[in-house]
This record gives C-alpha cells, sequence and structure tokens, in this order.
C-alpha cells in the first residue's frame, strides 16, 4: 500500500512539475524514480522512451504505466497513470472554469516566458548527463547525430529513427557485439 | 448524455491513434473540431497555448481543456481517463512481454541501439523548446534573440553543474525562472 502511495505522490510531482510535456519531464523522472525512490536505471528510462515514441499515447503516461507495472504489477501501473495526469486535471480544470485570460495577464506571461528558460537549463543539464552515460562509442555518437538531424533539422517522425534502429541492430548487433 | 459519450469515444480513438506523444494529438483536435465544432478555431489555438505553458503532458491538458468546454468538470475527467486508457493497456501488455523477453539478446542488442538515438531524439526536443524560449518573432536571425533569455539561460546552466546545487530539485530552478521572468519582464 506504501508503495502504491509513493507512485502516486512521485507521478503527481512529475506531473505537476512537468512545464512543455514530452521529454521536459526527463529533469523530473531522473528526480523522482532515478535517484530517489531507484524504480528504475537511466538505461530503463530510456528503453521506455524508445517504447513511447512508436506505441500509441502520451510519452508521459507510457513511462507512468512502464514505472509502475515495474514496482507493483497492473495495479502500480495505473497508479502511476493517474497520478501523472491528475494534477493537470485539476490545473486546466481551474484555467478552464476561473480564469479564461489566464494567459492575457502580463505577468503570467513574464513568468512562463522565465519558466521556459529554467525547463531548458533543466533539460540541457539532463541532456548532458544522458550523453554521459548511453553514448560512448564512436558508434553511439553517430547514432545520436543521425537521430538528431532527422528529427531537429529533417522534421521527419522519430517513429523512423526508433525503427530504424532495430532494423541496425538486427543487421549490425552481432558485430558490435564482438567488437 | 450521447453527446458525453462521443467525446469519450473521440478521445479514445485520439490516444489509440497519436503515436509519437505530445503535438500528435492535434490533428485529431482539428478534425473534431470541424466534425463537431466542440469548439471554434481560435479557441483551440488558445488550448494550445495554455497547454503549452501549463504543467502536465500535452495531449493530457488539451484533453481536459476540450471535455471541460463541452460538458463541464465531468466532461474534462472522462475526456482525459478516455484518451490514457488505450496506452495503459497497451503499455501494460508490452510491460508483461519485456519482462519475459528482457534477457534475449535480439532485444538487447535492439535497446543497446536505441539508447544513443533516443538521447539524440531527446537532444532535438531540447533543441526545439530552446528555440521557443531564446528566440521571438524577427526578420533576421540576430534580431530574434532574446538576450535577457540567453543569458538567464547561461547564468542557469552553469548553476546546474555547480556541485553544491546539483543535488537541487528542479522545482527550485522552475520558481527562479518564474521570479527571473517576472523582475526581468521577460
Amino acid at each position: 500500500m506504501k508503495e502504491l502511495f509513493d507512485l502516486f505522490r512521485a507521478f503527481f510531482t512529475i506531473g505537476a512539475l512537468t512545464f512543455g510535456g514530452g521529454y521536459a519531464m526527463l529533469p523530473m523522472l531522473e528526480r523522482e524514480i532515478v535517484s530517489k525512490h531507484k524504480w528504475a536505471t537511466s538505461e530503463e528510462l530510456l528503453n521506455y522512451f524508445a517504447i513511447g515514441q512508436c506505441t500509441p499515447g502520451v510519452i508521459a503516461v507510457n513511462t507512468a504505466t512502464f514505472v509502475g507495472h515495474k514496482v507493483k504489477g497492473v495495479i502500480g501501473g495505473i497508479v502511476a497513470t493517474l497520478g501523472v495526469v491528475a494534477p493537470s486535471i485539476v490545473i486546466i480544470t481551474i484555467i478552464a472554469m476561473v480564469l479564461q485570460n489566464f494567459m492575457d495577464i502580463a505577468w503570467v506571461q513574464h513568468a512562463f516566458a522565465g519558466i521556459r528558460v529554467a525547463v531548458c537549463a533543466l533539460i540541457t543539464a539532463s541532456v548532458v548527463k544522458l550523453f554521459k552515460s548511453n553514448v560512448k562509442k564512436h558508434w553511439h555518437i553517430a547514432l545520436a547525430v543521425v537521430a538528431f538531424v532527422v528529427v531537429a533539422l529533417l522534421k521527419l517522425s522519430p517513429v523512423y529513427v526508433v525503427v530504424g534502429c532495430a532494423v541496425l541492430s538486427f543487421i549490425f548487433g552481432k558485430k558490435v557485439q564482438k567488437a | 448524455m450521447s453527446e458525453f459519450l462521443t467525446l469519450c469515444v473521440e478521445f479514445f480513438k485520439t490516444g489509440l491513434f497519436a503515436v509519437g506523444g505530445g503535438l500528435a494529438t492535434l490533428p485529431f483536435l482539428t478534425q473534431m473540431q470541424e466534425k463537431y465544432g466542440w469548439f471554434t478555431a481560435e479557441e483551440l489555438a488558445n488550448m494550445i497555448a495554455v497547454g503549452e505553458s501549463t504543467p502536465g503532458p500535452i495531449g493530457v491538458n488539451m484533453a481536459t481543456y476540450v471535455g471541460f468546454a463541452t460538458s463541464g468538470i465531468l466532461g474534462g475527467l472522462f475526456a482525459t481517463l478516455s484518451l490514457v486508457l488505450p496506452s495503459l493497456i497497451i503499455i501494460l501488455f508490452v510491460a508483461k512481454a519485456m519482462d519475459k523477453y528482457q534477457q534475449n539478446p535480439l532485444v538487447q542488442n535492439m535497446f543497446a541501439f536505441m539508447r544513443p538515438a533516443v538521447a539524440g531524439l531527446i537532444a532535438a526536443a531540447g533543441f526545439s523548446v530552446l528555440k521557443i524560449a531564446l528566440l521571438h518573432q524577427a526578420d533576421t536571425f540576430l534580431a530574434s534573440i532574446s538576450w535577457i533569455a540567453v543569458a538567464l539561460y547561461a547564468v542557469l546552466v552553469v548553476l546546474l553543474h555547480l556541485k553544491p546545487l546539483k543535488k537541487l530539485h528542479p522545482i527550485v530552478f522552475i520558481a527562479v525562472g518564474a521570479v527571473a521572468g517576472i523582475l526581468l519582464q521577460m
């Protein structure tokens, strides 16, 4: 029971603090899931992200379901998922209800402009950490650079990158393991 | 009641077919707008703005907002639950399969190839947030740079790499960003 409560609380925190959606949750995930509760390693998080790219649904929700399932089975998956969406439901309902022109208030706009910059800095720090632990060999660097170019510059869907990597692993997997 | 049911069905479909998360829900919302007229195109644009700057996954925020706009608090709740239900079910199955096949060398190889690429994907996502946060609309690239934002970004990145501050909760940095944004009139 305590574990379920911890799961809900951790994912509620993540949902409440993830500005910008998707990968912006990475700094929060690392803090709550990897370093604080040790429910998953940062490697496992990347595995979950890879799967989340090619399955339907919001990445944050997919990751919550995965981690919850790992900790406490099906119930854990459901509890973690409800935890990650609960803050959005509350916050957005309040905004929709009381503050029709919420985003027009000047200081709210200033605050969000500052928050966006802070989120960028947090993501930068996470990306640096991620590269240090997961991008070590030459072919790792090549894969990371190609993935970046395909999505950031060529504007193609990340699905192609993930599927492409799966295909490459079948072709070159054995060679790389020996090397 | 029947509109309520339609709402749930539409968001269930969105959750089932929007692959890639976040703004992948957008084409489905546009379609809903054209088909049912639950909200105007302008309202949809506002929703995206609110969804992008409030915490939480964008797709979930959009579902809550549209649900509330059409059927009140319960509408928001059920639209959101309908959206996450398909991925919840699918991921539970995938997670079960992962438990079974995680030690399989083929699967391990596959993830060994995917992890560096996903690191690149996350860097790309960070890059797109960076563009939104540090640039504003202008004719030339140089004129579009918001120097206050760049300075704040640089300060925060340096702070994040200092040993004693590394352990701080990310919320501290988000709060600092909000206060700096208000004080500097960003």
